[in-house]
């Protein structure tokens, strides 16, 4: 089960159509991997997605690296020889270095995401996973790390979201949207141009974390895209293919 | 035969009957003890008694008639058989009439029981020419005589002796039927553990299908093999169960990692650019099923194990079934069916938020995917409810349901309908409920919703205890 992560082609659409970089330019992670092919692999996508990806294959030499470098976020594998991942994270954190952190796990379900995330990661990954999801998170997370969560409005070309009175405008015109919907938006405007998943979208707006298996998800998003861009003539919310959703003004 | 002794001293049967038996053996010993004890001293008194009366009846013969009284009724007496001692001395000590020739000195200087026993000589007596010992009572004649009468302590004794042998034969008899039926029972008992281990290594080798010996008795051995036995089916229907797993496992995933293949195959051949990037699409797709497939598989082994119960806890089951109602809602409005809830708010069990939701999706999922099969408007309802001590969840259609014989089957790894194999699914969705009911202690019961209907529907209910 070492090599069953799927592998994108390098000119998925998914891919490319991210648009880390441009929000964090020259963004540099750490991946923490013993599985030298997945390792490789991983490095080789990160920096076809503009991101530059330094590479350790064991705990004590990504605690050294983590500690002498700075990154913008770190991809950890929990099961690493010399030092077990979720210690690599409790070292970091001790050391004052809260850099955001993805564990990655064959390990892999709810009670393994709790362990990991109280051990001080803030995201979780089971294997195998798709990398345009990896790619995802960790744009996201690399992003969190700059701004803090104090805005309390968010805007998008003409749409704005009032996070006090949760009220959604669009060109001045005040939009409705069911209570799931508004917290739905929410999520994807504040990560606007980045792209989130299904996944994503799921555990941060219904926190469940397995994955949907119908098109439940896209369901909900077309019904909130409908709303906000039936009377506009610019759209604002894109599918990317074979990766998620975002959310961005072309203008 | 030394070996076999040996093996059979070790047996915990023959060490037990022996802590036994030395325990009875010290029990009996102390008992006997203690009896003749008790009777030496009910014959001591009776003996008292007897002599008190006598040394009454002499008094009586002095006070009325004086010496000449006295006299008589001591010969009277000591001529009798079997006679006790009749002394008449001096204050000197010195024997004046009576059936005694000598006693020891000092038995007379004091009036009253004498404190021990005393050697005293009689008259005649050659065939038992040892001295004898007695006890008796020393009374003081007005006129300074001295009166003793006493008993002869030979019968106590050879009593005491008595009982004394007949114990140690008891002892004798008991310990060597005891050795007899240690060695029967013990050797018995060897012989079944024997036979008992020869079976588990029989099982150890391989041959699940091996079973202890029962011999109907009903002992303990019978009861111990019938449990290991019991066992040992649990065993051989969950190694059975994971070969047949296993089996299946091989099997789905080989359909799709062919597919997978040939798409790969395909997508190499394709000259075209967009007809390329179409053919990488469908293998990512069919990547995506396999990790999705192998995700379940996964959680449901780990469910299955339990190491998931760590994490249970108070959970509020409305809001659960209200939060997959909501986030189902509209792909049933999208695929033109109704779904109804009707949750009963409040409703609280120890279990775990993320399975039970999971569980219930996979059933709204399911009854999405069956739903639109069958006859008349769809439609799907939500149901939570209290019934008795119970809470139950579960998710009705009216699509066409599952055959009455087959509704076991369903809820195994993989098993899908016949006529459901054309739909999207990876087979596990229903094992997935049951296996998460199992672990929360309830269970995963399936029914028709209308057995009536031309398309009889499936209610599925989530029974919590």
């Amino acid at each position: 089960m070492t090599e069953t992560t799927t592998h994108p082609v390098p000119d998925d659409p998914g891919c490319t159509a991210s648009a880390g970089n441009a929000i964090v330019p020259h963004m540099k992670i750490l991946v923490i991997e013993d599985d030298l092919d997945a390792a490789s692999y991983m490095v080789k996508a990160f920096k076809e997605a503009g991101i530059t990806a330094d590479h350790a294959s064991d705990g004590e030499s990504g605690l050294f690296m983590g500690t002498e470098n700075t990154y913008d976020a770190m991809v950890i594998d929990r099961m690493l020889p010399r030092r077990d991942g979720l210690s690599v994270i409790g070292e970091l954190r001790k050391r004052g270095i809260n850099t955001p952190v993805l564990i990655l796990s064959a390990l892999g379900q709810v009670d393994d995401r709790v362990t990991g995330l109280r051990a001080g990661g803030d995201d979780y990954l089971p294997k195998p996973y798709a990398f345009s999801e990896l790619l995802a998170r960790i744009e996201v997370l690399a992003r969190r790390k700059g701004t803090p969560e104090q805005d309390m409005a968010y805007r998008v070309g003409d749409l704005e979201l009032d996070r006090l009175s949760h009220e959604v405008r669009r060109a001045g015109k005040e939009i409705l949207l069911q209570p799931r919907e508004y917290r739905l938006l929410e999520y994807l405007m504040k990560n606007a141009g980045q792209v989130v998943t299904r996944t994503m979208l799921l555990e941060n707006v219904w926190d469940y974390h397995f994955d949907p298996q119908t098109n439940v998800i896209d369901v909900h998003v077309s019904r909130l895209r409908s709303k906000i861009e039936k009377d506009f003539d610019r759209p604002l919310l894109k599918t990317i293919r074979g990766a998620g959703y975002m959310i961005k003004d072309d203008g | 035969m030394t070996t076999n002794l040996r093996l059979l001293f070790k047996s915990t049967a023959v060490r037990l009957s022996a802590v036994y038996i030395l325990l009875f053996a010290l029990c009996a010993s102390f008992l006997v003890f203690y009896v003749t004890a008790l009777s030496e001293r009910l014959l001591t008194q009776q003996t008292r008694d007897a002599l008190q009366q006598e040394m009454a009846e002499v008094q009586r013969a002095y006070n009325l008639n004086g010496m000449n009284g006295l006299l008589r009724s001591m010969e009277r007496r000591s001529r009798q058989p079997g006679a006790g001692l009749y002394i008449i001395a001096n204050p000197s000590g010195e024997i004046l009439a009576g059936n005694v020739a000598d006693i020891q000195p000092g038995v007379m200087d004091k009036e009253g029981w004498t404190q021990r026993p005393f050697r005293y000589d009689r008259y005649n007596d050659a065939e038992n020419a040892r001295p004898h010992l007695a006890m008796g009572h020393v009374f003081f004649l007005d006129n300074g005589l001295r009166i003793v009468i006493g008993r002869d302590l030979g019968d106590p004794d050879r009593f005491r002796a008595l009982v004394r042998r007949a114990l140690m034969v008891a002892l004798a008899i008991m310990g060597g039927g005891a050795v007899i039926i240690w060695f029967f029972i013990g050797r018995n008992a060897l012989k079944r553990i024997d036979r008992m281990s020869a079976a588990s290594k029989k099982i150890m080798g391989g041959d699940l299908s091996e079973r202890l010996p029962v011999t109907g008795s009903g002992d303990e051995f019978d009861r111990l093999s019938g449990s290991l036995n019991a066992m040992l089916d649990r065993i051989e229907k969950l190694n059975e169960g994971l070969r047949q797993v296993s089996d299946n496992i091989a099997h789905d995933l080989k359909t799709p990692l062919t597919r997978l293949r040939n798409k790969a195959a395909d997508a190499l051949a394709e000259r075209d650019g967009d007809e390329r990037r179409v053919a990488l699409e469908g293998i990512i797709a069919e990547s995506d099923q396999l990790i999705r497939t192998f995700n379940a598989l996964l959680m449901i082994s780990r469910v299955e194990a339990g190491s998931i119960a760590a994490e249970m806890q108070e959970v509020d089951v409305s809001a659960i079934a209200a939060d997959s109602a909501e986030l189902y809602e509209p792909v049933a409005d999208e695929a033109g069916l109704a779904l109804e809830a009707d949750i009963a708010p409040d409703l609280r069990v120890k279990g775990n938020r993320e399975l039970i939701g999971q569980a219930l999706t996979n059933l709204l999922d399911n009854a999405i995917k069956y739903a639109e099969c069958g006859d008349g408007p769809a439609k799907i309802r939500v149901t939570l409810a209290r019934e008795g001590a119970r809470t139950v969840l579960s998710v009705a259609d009216n699509g066409p349901g599952v055959p009455e014989d087959r509704r076991d089957d369903v809820t195994k790894r993989f098993v899908r309908l016949d006529e459901s194999r054309s739909k999207p699914g990876t087979g596990l969705g229903l094992s997935l409920v049951a296996a998460v009911m199992e672990l929360h202690g309830g269970k995963l019961e399936l029914k028709a919703t209308d057995p009536t209907a031309a398309t009889p529907g499936l209610t599925v209910r989530m029974v919590f205890p």
